[in-house]
Formats: C-alpha cells, sequence, structure tokens
C-alpha cells in the first residue's frame, strides 16, 4: 500500500470544508503512521438526523480517505448537543470510545495497536 | 474457571475453513486469550459468560461460493478504492441477503465470537452479550475468512469499516453507533422489542451457574 497522506489537519480540513463543521477534534491513534483516527465532528448539518445517517453523511463525505486506513471513529454532534455536553461534564469526559458506563474500560485500544500489520484491523 | 466456563459455552462453528492449528494448540492460545480479556474485564468476561454468544450453524455460504470469485475481487494488488466501487456480483449480493436473514441478529466482524481479531469486533460481540442477546437467535460472520464477504458487506450496507450489525435484516450500524445506543439505552429498547434476548429466568439460571465455577 502507498504512504498514507491523510494526517490529522487534513481530515479536520475536510470536515470542516465538507460537512461545514464547526468543531472537529481528530486523534491519530496509530502512533503517526496515519492508519486510524478517533474524532469528534461537530456540524449543524446533524441536526434532524438519527446516528445512523450522521455517520452515512461523514462517510460519504470522507470516502477515500476512509478507504485509505485502517480504522476509523467517529462521534457526531450538533453545536447544540455538544454545547450541552460540554455544559453537563464540564468539557472533560475524555475520549468518547474509551470506556462503558460504570467506568469499564473496553481496554482494547492497546491491544488492536498489538495486532500485526498484515491483519488490517478495521476496514 | 472462568476460562474454562467460557470456552464451554461458546462454539467454534462461524469458522467457514477448518482450523489449521492442532487442537492443543488452539486450545492454549484460546485459553490464552481467554484469559488476557478475563483479566482485563471481569465484569464483561463473565456478562459474556452468561449470554454465552455463539454463531448459528449456517455459517458455510461463503467457503462454498468463494471459489467462483471474480480473481480482481481477490487480488491483494488493487487499491481498495477501487474495490469500493466494483459492482457487487448477484452471487456475491444473494450470498450475503442469506447471511444477513440467517438469524435475527447477525454481526459481521473480525475474528469469532470468543477470539475477535480486532478491538471493535470485540467491543461489539462484548455489547451484544452484556445486553443479553440469545444466543439461538445471533449468527456472526467472521470476514476475515473471506476477501469476497469482506469486501462485499461494505458496498452491501453501504459502510467502510467492520464490524457491521444488523437486526431483522435491517442494518444497525458499526461499532461507534453499538456503543453510543449501548450507553443511551437505545440498544436495550431495540432487542427488547425484537424479542432477541434470553429470557429473565434463563439468564439468571445462567448467571449462577457461572458464579459456582
Amino acid at each position: 500500500m502507498a504512504e498514507s497522506s491523510i494526517t490529522e489537519s487534513s481530515i479536520k480540513e475536510a470536515l470542516t470544508l465538507r460537512l461545514k463543521a464547526t468543531h472537529v477534534e481528530v486523534q491519530d491513534m496509530s502512533g503517526g503512521c496515519g492508519q486510524s483516527f478517533t474524532t469528534l465532528i461537530v456540524s449543524p448539518e446533524f441536526a434532524g438526523k438519527n446516528s445512523l445517517k450522521r455517520h452515512r453523511l461523514v462517510n460519504a463525505a470522507l470516502k477515500d480517505e476512509i478507504a485509505q486506513i485502517h480504522a476509523w471513529s467517529a462521534k457526531c454532534q450538533t453545536p447544540e448537543e455538544w454545547e450541552k455536553e460540554k455544559a453537563a461534564t464540564g468539557g472533560n469526559d475524555g475520549p468518547h470510545w474509551m470506556g462503558l458506563p460504570g467506568g469499564r474500560s473496553l481496554a482494547w485500544i492497546s491491544e488492536h495497536d498489538a495486532l500485526p500489520r498484515d491483519t488490517k484491523p478495521c476496514l | 474457571m472462568l476460562s474454562r466456563s467460557i470456552l464451554s459455552r461458546v462454539r467454534l462453528s462461524c469458522n467457514p475453513s477448518p482450523p489449521k492449528r492442532s487442537a492443543s494448540q488452539l486450545t492454549s492460545r484460546k485459553q490464552r486469550l481467554l484469559r488476557q480479556s478475563a483479566t482485563a474485564l471481569p465484569t464483561t468476561a463473565a456478562s459474556f459468560s452468561t449470554a454465552a454468544l455463539r454463531p448459528a450453524t449456517a455459517t458455510s455460504t461463503f467457503s462454498s461460493s468463494s471459489s467462483g470469485a471474480h480473481p480482481l475481487l481477490r487480488s491483494r494488488t488493487a487499491p481498495p478504492s477501487l474495490l469500493l466501487r466494483r459492482l457487487l456480483s448477484d452471487q456475491t449480493r444473494q450470498a450475503i441477503d442469506k447471511a444477513v436473514g440467517s438469524a435475527p441478529v447477525v454481526l459481521f466482524m473480525k475474528g469469532t465470537p470468543e477470539t475477535p481479531q480486532c478491538g471493535f469486533s470485540r467491543a461489539s460481540i462484548q455489547i451484544l452479550g452484556l445486553q443479553g442477546v440469545d444466543p439461538d437467535k445471533f449468527a456472526a460472520f467472521n470476514v476475515l475468512e473471506d476477501a469476497e464477504l469482506r469486501q462485499g458487506i461494505k458496498e452491501y450496507s453501504d459502510w467502510p469499516t467492520i464490524p457491521q450489525l444488523y437486526i431483522d435484516k435491517e442494518f444497525v450500524g458499526g461499532c461507534d453507533i453499538i456503543v453510543s445506543m449501548h450507553q443511551n439505552g437505545e440498544l436495550a429498547k431495540l432487542l427488547d422489542e425484537k424479542k432477541v434476548l434470553v429470557k429473565g429466568e434463563e439468564a439468571e439460571g445462567e448467571a449462577a451457574e457461572a458464579n459456582k465455577e
């Protein structure tokens, strides 16, 4: 596979441009090789859409990018939802995928990283 | 003891092809993986054993149909974006139709329920276990066993990642959606409405049994 040119900033730029996102947080979970990203996307375009439709919107907007990487995780919120959640958690609840209710960590990120590269974990 | 009780409850039958390792190697690998997960996630592992998620038996569709796959579909050098745009063959679509309809709850995942090969698939199977999905109403398909399925399911669902969850033949979503529906209660509601959860009495009985062990 050709070297991936997908970076945190290129994803952020694409989402801001294509989905009119007002706030984007992108974390490269791969340790820099550009293969695994987790994101928080805040866009007014999500209003009135359920979770599946929001994710489909993002998948369509980043179709080529997602096809090039191995792992992709997104949380899609409207500006109102994001403000509400910030107010409720003090804006400090950490990455959204890190745990289940009751504080049980899914604890799979490190395991995921430990998989051999040729297993191409998530796409 | 915990790992043994899980082993006794989970079937391996979602692998379309027979395991290549010898039985003893496989057992030790399974036990190691299960020990790891039991150590890291005591609550989750225990709940998983009570639900005893296991694949349905109708999982060999793809091993039999894959021999007729178009050679390009199996090429390792073609860029993934080209594969994604390739039209799904009727044969593949029919095979996936059949897989999607093989049980009320169907998960396309990497690896098997007992040894997921990806953290996202692991999280999804654990959540279905926590929710108490009835093993008799559940089937898992390992996309790593079949390149045609792995590529085809993405196009079939118009969804770029694995795992993928179907309930009553309807696409529910991937791992992010499963996790958020688990957290906000929507998944419990949906599974209850679709009557795919183990019955209360039965679940308690199994939990008690698991605790004893």
